[in-house]
């Protein structure tokens, strides 16, 4: 440091500080407790203090010197009229005010407040009486003369101080020097409570308001400055040696020191008690000056500061390594390595507390517990946590735990409840109870029956009225009534009221429900009452082998139905028979030998319906009776009768026609019933069937194994063979090409209701498949979780 | 109720050792480091295997007459051995495991301190205090 010059005035006021805060009398090191202590008075923020200290190089030498401490008061008078410190303001910032100091006091202390209130207003006047200080050896030496003069302000002024020193008599383990407060001669002042800080501090604060704000924006960029009632509270913390001495000029340590007084001083203040009542405790700005301090580490409040950064912030402070691990076990309260802003709040104030001589405690206290994770309440909690901690002490930790332990438990069940609901989510998606469920549901249901179940059990109430209906027109009507429809309500009545079978059977474009009608109406018309009958006992009760395959709700059985309707009554308008429409090909003529010659047109559509419910289902294989009625068709074509073929040939037609909009697989079906009516008609097979039969047995069956599922193939097979074999049979019966034709366009109309009635079922078997192959997956993810979950277990 | 606890390192230097005082403790230094053999005569034998299959609590180490040796080692070669009172017969395997579960979670939570060095004496207050509740209660 250069040389210091100082004014009379000044250097008599230096002298007098320094001869203050010498309590050791030792005339050359003013204490650090007293430094600290003055420069608190001197309402200065501490990141300024800090820096008068580094720049006086009391940082450097450990100790105030008096050079260090009369440079100090000239940087503070610097500082408190609102210049920049520097070091080369020492001497050229002239006519520099006295630097004003602000001392806390009590009721006792009143008068030595107006005293030193008075020596501060009075400093100017120690100009006549203290020497000019030749240099700051002979500063010293020449204050020494001065200090019997000013000894007794400066006693005054110890013992205006003095219940300052008193909180550092609470730390059971003392460092030495305070130990030098503790022998202080007015340490009997030490248990004098402070009870009048508050209004002390509102003179304070009007005597010094510019110093304060003044200093304020120089370090605008520090923490706020405290308000100058706390900044008054901070004067009453006693200052602290190893404090002053250890810290680097840092602004965290001037903040530190600042905090640290205000803590000790707030708590003083507020408890009259011993010093173990709550030294723990967090002030506000302590707690401000905390989170802008983890601000700077993490702008995130919410974040995380990681244990390397902890570890270089906390190192400057200088504390040993093994202090500042002790801390860092005290804080971390989570142990994960990272310090949340409350763990870091805690770890801070452990070490301003640290070095402010108090101990370490064995635990955390309650005050510095790190609250709910919730850093929204930071401020809250910080309040919170002083509340709490005032009327605690840190001795008894495990008390002093419960109430905030609850509220770091409501953490863990927190998480914990997290947990949970990940795990009952994960549950919900794919726990064992859903998959038993699933397994419930998919295990007894076999697909097959799956696609059965509801089939048929939908199926009944449409058969029940399709039986009504047939039961109506017993007499009447061969068409069934009975339409797929059923299903869809709005068609049934107009498909009941299309009575016509035969036209109908060109709409016959594989609707399940017009085969399956077909099929119904089959029995029914091919038999009269009596297969209405059976066909009723068939569909109703049975649901496993319904003899009339059950007509399937399928949108499309009911659009083609409607297409049938639509081609079906533009076809035969006069027809009148209900609910055909479904079925058109299923119509009645061909499954009805026994009956007239209208019901003939009907029959072989029957007949072919017939045939594609055998085709579709493979409980349709029990229709083979109802096939048998086709064979009845059969010997009824073969008996020739022209308006069948006739009937045929328009349904051939029309099937022909239906078999655009149908499926591949029906096309394919269609086209072996065409191509078998083709090999028919140019066989002319009528002469014998098995010429009819054998060129068409080829045909069909590359047709056949394209299709998709084995079990149409089964079916299909004997669907095939027999329908080949009815066909042509009737065919064969037929010499004509166009009655071949009509049978063949029954026939394709057949085919493709069987087709129609097939995709459906393998639609229906897909879907259920699919379901399972979904559950299975689920299945199979949450066994894998579980296994990942016992893993890491397995080799605990 | 253990007599004396020892963690040791991976290159097999002690980071803790606390011995009941009564005894003589450098007998119980000496087990010690005995036992470090049995340890890693534990380790290299299921060493063929996985990591993960193996075992971190090694059980009994040796017994004398005295006493018994338990043994513990973490994935990283850590090594936490405990030196239990042969008359203490209610002790059973379970405790042995939720003690050295506990010196585990101890340990690692002194890992987690940025402060400490691994390789370290370990000088935690927390962990000593946690060695100490289960130390033999020796008046």
């Amino acid at each position: 440091m250069e040389g210091l010059t100082l004014s009379e005035a000044e250097q008599r006021y230096y002298c007098d500080l320094f001869s203050y805060c010498d309590t050791e009398s030792t005339k050359k090191v003013a204490s650090n407790g007293r430094v600290l202590e003055l420069f608190r008075a001197a309402q200065l923020p501490n990141d300024v203090v800090m820096q008068i200290m580094e720049l006086c190089g009391a940082t450097r030498l450990g100790y105030f010197g008096r050079s260090q401490f009369y440079i100090a008061l000239k940087l503070v008078a610097v500082a408190q009229s609102g210049l920049p410190l520097r070091v080369e303001s020492l001497n050229t910032v002239k006519d520099l005010p006295l630097p004003r100091f602000v001392v806390s006091k009590n009721e006792q202390e009143s008068r030595h407040t107006a005293l030193y209130s008075s020596d501060a207003d009075s400093s100017a006047s120690y100009s006549g009486v203290i020497p000019p200080p030749p240099g700051r050896i002979q500063v010293k030496k020449g204050s020494v003369s001065h200090d019997a003069v000013q000894q007794r302000t400066s006693t005054d002024q110890q013992e205006s101080t003095s219940p300052v020193v008193s909180p550092q008599q609470s730390p059971p383990t003392s460092p030495h020097t305070w130990r030098k407060h503790n022998r202080h001669p007015s340490g009997g002042n030490n248990e004098r409570p402070l009870a009048g800080p508050g209004p002390f501090w509102a003179p304070f604060s009007e005597a010094q308001p510019g110093s304060s704000t003044s200093s304020d924006p120089i370090w605008s960029g520090h923490s706020p400055p405290p308000h100058q009632e706390n900044w008054v509270s901070f004067a009453d913390t006693p200052p602290t040696s190893a404090l002053l001495a250890m810290h680097p000029a840092s602004v965290q340590d001037q903040t530190t020191v600042r905090t640290v007084a205000s803590a000790t001083t707030t708590n003083e203040i507020r408890r009259q008690s011993s010093s173990y009542d709550d030294p723990w405790k967090i002030t506000d700005e302590q707690r401000q000056y905390y989170v802008n301090q983890f601000k700077t580490i993490q702008p995130d409040l919410n974040g995380f500061i990681p244990g390397s950064a902890a570890k270089e912030f906390f190192t400057k402070s200088k504390l040993p390594i093994l202090e500042l691990s002790h801390i860092w076990e005290l804080s971390d309260f989570d142990k994960d390595g990272a310090l949340t802003l409350d763990e870091f709040c805690a770890a801070f104030h452990l070490v301003v507390a640290r070095k402010n001589g108090y101990d370490l405690p064995e635990k955390l206290p309650e005050s510095l517990m790190p609250k709910l994770i919730d850093l929204e309440d930071s401020t809250e909690v910080g309040e919170q946590t002083g509340e709490v901690g005032y009327s605690s002490s840190p001795a008894e930790a495990p008390p002093s735990k419960s109430p905030s332990m609850p509220s770091l438990n409501q953490t863990w069940p927190e998480l914990n409840q997290s947990s949970e609901q990940w795990e009952t989510f994960s549950e919900r998606s794919s726990s064992s109870q859903t998959l038993t469920q699933f397994d419930s549901n998919i295990a007894p249901a076999d697909p097959d029956t799956a696609i059965v179940h509801p089939v048929p059990i939908r199926m009944t109430p449409s058969k029940i009225h399709m039986q009504e209906m047939e039961l109506k027109r017993t007499g009447s009507d061969h068409a069934n009534p009975t339409s797929p429809l059923l299903v869809k309500p709005p068609d049934h009545p107009e498909e009941n009221k299309m009575s016509s079978s035969v036209k109908f059977t060109s709409g016959n474009t594989v609707n399940g429900y017009s085969s399956s009608d077909s099929y119904t109406s089959d029995p029914e018309q091919i038999g009269s009452t009596v297969t209405r009958q059976r066909s009723h006992s068939g569909t109703s009760p049975d649901n496993t082998a319904p003899p009339p395959p059950p007509p399937r709700p399928h949108p499309s059985h009911s659009r083609s139905s409607s297409l049938d309707m639509n081609r079906s009554f533009s076809v035969t308008p006069g027809q009148q028979q209900a609910g055909v429409v479904a079925y058109p090909p299923a119509v009645p003529p061909r499954p009805q030998p026994s009956q007239g010659a209208g019901p003939h047109v009907h029959r072989p559509v029957d007949a072919e319906g017939l045939i594609a419910h055998t085709s579709t289902s493979p409980q349709q294989i029990p229709e083979q009776p109802n096939f048998a009625d086709f064979s009845q068709f059969e010997a009824f074509a073969v008996s020739g009768v022209n308006k069948e073929e006739e009937d045929e040939i328009e349904t051939h037609s029309e099937v022909l026609q239906v078999e655009k909009p149908s499926d591949s697989a029906s096309s394919l079906r269609v086209a072996k019933a065409d191509g078998r009516v083709e090999d028919k008609a140019p066989a002319n097979v009528p002469t014998s069937v098995g010429k009819g039969t054998t060129p068409l047995a080829p045909p069909p069956k590359p047709i056949r194994r394209r299709l998709k599922s084995e079990d149409e193939l089964r079916p299909e097979a004997e669907e095939h063979t027999q329908k080949t074999g009815v066909i042509a049979a009737v065919l064969a019966s037929q010499p004509s090409i166009p009655r071949s034709v009509g049978k063949d366009k029954k026939a394709i109309q057949a085919s493709i209701r069987r087709n129609k009635e097939t995709n459906t079922v393998l639609a229906r078997l897909n879907s259920e498949l699919q379901q399972q192959l979904k559950d299975v997956l689920e299945e199979r993810i949450s066994l894998e979780v579980q296994l990942e979950q016992l893993r890491p277990f397995s080799h605990l | 109720m253990a007599v004396c606890i020892a963690v040791i390192a991976k290159e097999n230097y002690p980071l803790y050792i606390r011995s009941v005082p009564t005894e003589n403790e450098l007998k119980f230094h000496y087990t010690v480091h005995t036992s470090l053999d049995v340890v890693d005569e534990k380790i290299s034998a299921m060493g063929k295997a996985l990591v993960d299959q193996r075992e971190l609590y090694l059980g009994l180490l040796y017994p004398t007459e005295d006493y018994k040796v338990y043994g513990y080692v973490t994935n990283s070669k850590v090594k936490f051995v405990m030196v239990v009172d042969s008359s203490n017969t209610a002790l059973r395997d379970n405790e042995i495991r939720s003690m050295f579960r506990k010196l585990h979670n101890s340990y690692t939570d002194i890992m987690c301190n940025p402060f400490y060095n691994p390789g370290d004496r370990i000088q935690s207050r927390a962990f000593d205090s946690m060695v100490n509740s289960m130390m033999m209660q020796v008046c």
